[in-house]
């Protein structure tokens, strides 16, 4: 490897890496504003200027010089220090002295820089530039005067999010950062904007003048928005969580995050369950804890086994699934379903619900073929990557489903069955790493598992799967769907599924239904049964619920998720439930107490150890299993082989914005989803 | 005789537009003679001839010609060569491009020719400053009657396929700077480009591509023609040749003319131009290189030489070797205070040294034309043309900065005149600007 000297000190270098890079190797900070690790380089800022021999006289912009062998790089000799200050100067004649009322004090690079190189007092005796405010949708506020003209978020629009909305208009000291004729951002990752942006020019709007960085307590923890569990950190004043923001994964999801899981977090504050309710004379009144269950138990003494069901929603934790299934099992209850959506998915080897690649491993893939599924829609941050891997050229995109706006170029194959069943005789394709992804619209059908056992074949002929390379990949939506299958939260033999027992209920053959957090299912078909909704929001579950027991949203719990790739995170607890609400495994426990079947842990440690003696993938955290078993995985054997219908496959996401009942109750993402209709001329603009 | 550079020796000889411009007449003197033997003697001797030859880059720079042009890759690779004439001339005081385009159009044809086939190119592209409208006309024309006496095109009578296109820029000054040029030419933003890359290993489209200027594209052919030997004898050495010079401000008889290189400035502007208004005595100051090179009092201008290395020596630059006359009635705050502006405005926005120096400096300077400033402000002035100066992407922070220091570095007692003069009379608080009336 090459080497070359950091003041003085002798460092060796990646071939390719430019001096900014190789002066951080060696533990050298580089103030910067423009440059951004995963933007291009622009070049622009001009404040990470280093002295480099040999070379011109001059200093140079390390951001985008390349390191060469034998280089000395100097970053604080006098030249480069007044070269810095004189940069910093002109970055503050035209900059607002307005930090006090700056939603980005206290975590401002331009801030921070200033401390370094700034001066004590200002130069410039003239007046300061104005810029007008500029309209960049529900999520983002413009203070464009603070702006700086780094083009981070004009490179993040481009390249990340696919979406070229953002511009520097004019030139010279009139160039001015815009949305084109003012429209809103309409990328799924428009939230990203405000973290790039190193100064305050654009900051977040439903978070403007909350709080100070200071105030905050920050709580490192996992995301249940989407199945993908991005990487986040969540920041609390007291009982308030105030805001998201996204941590480094490169596994998951890199350093971006959706704007659902940044923005839906003033949901966790509204339409609340925060005591537990009992319907009385057709009417849900406020009861104790030890009404509730005395009416469950009743319900459930009365009932039959078979006349009993458990339906657990999208956004439980592992433990709580659990003990819910231990509960109903140990009730001798066989229909229990944790896939309300209606997917078939859960039977056979793990691998076939699982995003066998790892969504890292589909920058390796050359060939990709999306079945039933808009990632722009279900998982926004794996389409930025599916993006940015096509952005090389490297990869060649073929969709089945829906002919959706992804961001980048593919091939349309067709929009249903028809079109995966002539890839059935096709010979191996001529590609060295070619993937499947599989979405919930192909699978959550009545022929979901025929289809599964379609694509499956299709997967073998052409070798999707093979020794050291599994491409065949499902994306699911639901963040506790893996946990859930991976722990056999489907129905046991002779139950009915999720979608069979609202039949049922519908046709008065149930006698209890107990609802874990769903709310994504048709509630009319429960109206003539006795429904238990437990959870965190009044959604369309405790609309029909004949007993509510209000439990904790994933910002108050700690538990495990599993993503789509079947890797285990745990969530941290970053504020205490509302109220009377409990962490939903103790209410089941003590439930199960109340009904004489008590469960047998007494702890959150003596029940994540029942899980994991019980399902030993729980205890990997921060494992996916990827790769390791593509040679044992007969993907053509998966599903069930038969008749598929040949209507086309639709995603299952009909609003981005208002997917979940968190989401649901927060009003930034209704305004989103407005914005977005509007859009989309599907509203009539006032 | 008048000047140095004898008429047998001149290049441009139809720079004053006495003649026709088109094909026929380009003939009769003397273009596209024997282009067809000069390509035969091979891309080395070419680029060898123009070496020795000491040809300088005439837009400004002054970077030898024919090393340039080996930069690029000796052989094609996956990606093709490109060949760009930069005829974005803008730079005030400079016009010299301007009579090549529209009266001898004919010698830039054959120069592209005879560079592209050099460096393998088989398209060069002319960008047109976005103003010269009459010369595209002029230049459109030209390549026309090119193509139709296949002298260019395919199969052409030359042997080497070559396209010549005719790009119409906006009218912005900044894309006159080459990695500028090229992103305007795909169609972009005109704003430079970070170096390295060059051009010569990533320009137009990512390709190799070398951004030559208009004359020194259009002398290729006779210095070839002619041999290297006949341009490296005039001049000094490592300034030879000859040079259009534009000599514009207070002169008897501004022109355009095309002289030997390293010709003294005095002589130039006595012979060529009738003088200094009102005498030599009355000069004050001379800008000898376009506006963005630093200003030389009269007192130099009696031994200057018009090139490169004498230039330099006084701290200043030949540039395009567009001499500004400034005679005593000049106000020269005023002057400079007016280019200034003119690099406020023309700034891309891109790097923040530039953008925001030059708006400061212009803002500054506006007041010191009324002397309304303090003291102490002419050294921040200067002070913040080196913050600018060698801090960004392009060398336009460099050329808003030299007028200025070139201001002070003469004339320095001029501005401290004017604010004294302000004040006389007006109270003053020691540490606060005065306010206007």
């Amino acid at each position: 490897m090459p080497k070359a000297k950091v003041n003085g000190k002798e460092v060796e270098f990646e071939p390719g890496m430019t001096v900014l890079q190789v002066a951080e190797l060696a533990g050298e900070e580089i103030p910067r504003f423009c440059y951004h690790e995963r933007l291009s380089i622009a070049g622009n800022c001009r404040m990470c200027l280093v002295e480099v021999k040999p070379g011109p006289p001059k200093p140079q912009a390390s951001c985008a010089l390349p390191a060469a062998e034998n280089q000395e790089i100097f970053t604080n000799t006098p030249m480069v220090k007044k070269a810095r200050q004189g940069v910093m100067e002109f970055l503050l004649v035209n900059h607002p002295l307005d930090c006090p009322i700056c939603d980005q004090g206290g975590e401002c690079d331009l801030q921070d820089e200033a401390m370094g190189y700034g001066r004590a007092g200002s130069r410039y005796d003239e007046n300061k530039r104005a810029v007008e405010e500029k309209f960049m949708g529900p999520l983002v506020k413009t203070v464009m005067t603070r702006c700086i003209q780094c083009t981070r978020c004009v490179r993040f629009i481009t390249e990340v999010a696919g979406e070229p909305e953002i511009g520097l208009l004019n030139r010279g000291e009139n160039a001015e950062i815009s949305t084109y004729l003012q429209k809103a951002v309409t990328s799924e990752l428009s939230g990203n904007l405000v973290d790039l942006c190193p100064v305050g020019a654009l900051t977040s709007k439903p978070y403007a003048f909350n709080a100070r960085p200071w105030e905050l307590t920050k709580t490192e923890t996992v995301d249940v928005m989407d199945a993908l569990g991005s990487a986040i950190r969540v920041d609390a004043r007291g009982p308030a969580v105030l805001r998201v923001l996204p941590r480094l994964n490169d596994e998951i999801n890199e350093e971006w995050i959706s704007d659902k899981t940044r923005h839906a977090v003033d949901g966790l504050a509204r339409q609340r369950l925060d005591q537990p309710y009992v319907k009385i004379d057709g009417r849900l009144r406020p009861a104790t804890w030890g009404q509730a269950f005395q009416a469950i138990a009743e319900r459930i003494k009365a009932a039959k086994p078979e006349r009993m069901g458990l339906i657990a929603g999208d956004l439980q934790d592992a433990e709580s699934m659990k003990a819910a299934l231990d509960l109903f099992r140990k009730l001798g209850v066989a229909s229990t379903d944790c896939r309300q959506d209606g997917s078939k998915l859960g039977h056979g080897p793990r691998e076939s619900w699982l995003f066998n690649s790892t969504l890292a491993g589909l920058e390796e893939a050359d060939a990709l073929m999306i079945i039933g599924a808009n990632p722009r829609l279900e998982a926004p941050v794996l389409n930025a990557r599916i993006r940015k891997r096509w952005l090389t050229g490297k990869l060649l995109v073929g969709v089945i489903g829906e002919q959706a706006d992804l961001t980048y170029g593919y091939n349309y194959l067709g929009d249903g069955p028809e079109a995966i069943k002539r890839f059935l005789d096709h010979g191996p394709i001529q590609k060295e790493k070619p993937a499947f992804l599989i979405g919930q619209g192909a699978l959550s059908r009545p022929d979901g598992a025929e289809i599964l056992n379609l694509i499956g074949r299709a997967a073998k002929a052409l070798t999707v799967v093979k020794d050291g390379w599994n491409g065949f990949n499902v994306l699911h939506t639901a963040a506790s769907r893996v946990a859930g299958l991976d722990m056999g939260f489907v129905p046991a033999e002779g139950g009915k599924d999720a979608a069979t027992m609202l039949d049922a209920a519908e046709a008065g053959e149930m006698d209890l239904v107990y609802l874990l957090g769903a709310d994504e299912i048709d509630t009319n078909k429960v109206a003539k049964t006795f429904v238990v909704y437990q959870g965190s929001h009044g959604d369309a579950g405790a609309s029909v619920a004949d007993v509510i027991l209000p439990g904790a949203a994933y910002t108050e719990k700690t538990g495990i998720y599993v993503n789509t790739e079947g890797r285990a995170q745990i969530a941290e607890r970053v504020v205490f439930p509302k109220g009377e609400a409990k962490e939903d495994w103790t209410i089941l426990r003590a439930l199960s107490e109340t009904l004489g079947q008590t469960l047998p842990y007494d702890s959150l440690a003596e029940l994540r150890g029942a899980l994991i003696a019980a399902h030993p993938t729980f205890g990997h955290i921060d494992h996916a299993p990827g790769h390791s078993s593509a040679s044992q995985f007969a993907v053509n054997k998966i599903g069930v082989a038969g008749e598929v219908a040949s209507t086309p496959f639709a995603s299952p996401i009909k609003d981005f914005y208002l997917t979940n009942p968190i989401a649901r109750a927060s009003v930034t993402m209704a305004e989103c989803s407005k914005s977005r209709a509007l859009s989309l001329g599907l509203l009539a603009a006032e | 005789m008048v000047g140095i550079l004898e008429d047998k020796d001149r290049i441009f000889t139809n720079l004053y537009g006495l003649q026709d411009p088109g094909l026929e007449g380009a003939k009769a003197r003397g273009c596209w003679n024997a282009t067809r033997e000069i390509l035969q003697q091979g891309s080395g001797w070419i680029i060898d001839n123009m070496k020795a030859s000491g040809l300088r880059g005439r837009g400004g720079a002054g970077f030898s010609t024919g090393l340039k042009w080996s930069f690029m890759p000796k052989e094609v690779g996956a990606r093709p060569h490109y060949l760009v004439v930069n005829a974005d001339e803008s730079e005030p005081g400079t016009c010299k491009d301007r009579e090549i385009l529209r009266h001898d159009p004919h010698l830039l044809i054959e120069g592209c020719l005879i560079a592209s086939f050099s460096m393998q190119a088989h398209a060069a592209y002319i960008y047109l400053r976005g103003e010269y409208v009459r010369e595209r006309e002029v230049l459109e024309a030209a390549v026309r009657e090119a193509y139709e006496a296949k002298l260019i095109g395919k199969d052409n009578v030359h042997g080497w396929d070559f396209d010549l296109y005719v790009h119409h820029g906006a009218g912005a000054y900044i894309c006159g700077e080459e990695t500028a040029l090229l992103e305007s030419l795909e169609g972009k933003k005109g704003q430079p480009r970070l170096k390295p890359p060059f051009p010569a290993g990533a320009g137009l489209y990512g390709c190799p591509t070398t951004v030559n200027n208009v004359e020194s594209i259009a002398v290729a052919g006779t210095i070839l023609r002619r041999g290297a030997a006949w341009f490296a004898g005039i001049g000094r050495a490592n300034n030879t040749g000859t040079k259009l010079m534009c000599v514009s401000g207070h002169v008897n008889r501004p022109c355009n003319v095309e002289e030997a290189m390293s010709i003294p400035l005095k002589q130039l502007l006595e012979e060529h131009c009738g003088g200094v208004r009102g005498g030599w005595g009355n000069l004050k100051a001379i800008i000898p290189g376009g506006s963005s090179v630093p200003m030389i009092p009269a007192e130099q201008c009696e031994t200057a030489l018009m090139d490169f290395d004498s230039l330099r020596e006084l701290r200043s630059g030949l540039g395009t070797a567009a001499v500004i006359v400034m005679d005593k009635s000049t106000d020269l705050i005023r002057a400079i205070a007016r280019l200034s502006y003119f690099y406020k405005h023309e700034s891309c926005g891109q790097c923040t040294p530039c953008r925001e120096g030059t708006g400061w400096m212009w803002r500054v300077m506006e007041r010191m034309v009324r002397g309304e400033a303090e003291m102490s402000e002419i050294d921040l002035l200067l002070d913040v043309t080196t913050q600018v100066e060698g801090h960004t992407i392009c060398a336009l922070g460099d050329a808003a900065a030299w007028p200025i220091q070139g201001l002070f570095r003469h004339f320095r007692g001029e501005v401290e005149e004017r604010i004294t003069a302000y004040r006389r009379g007006r109270p003053h608080i020691q540490g606060h600007t005065l306010a206007a009336e």
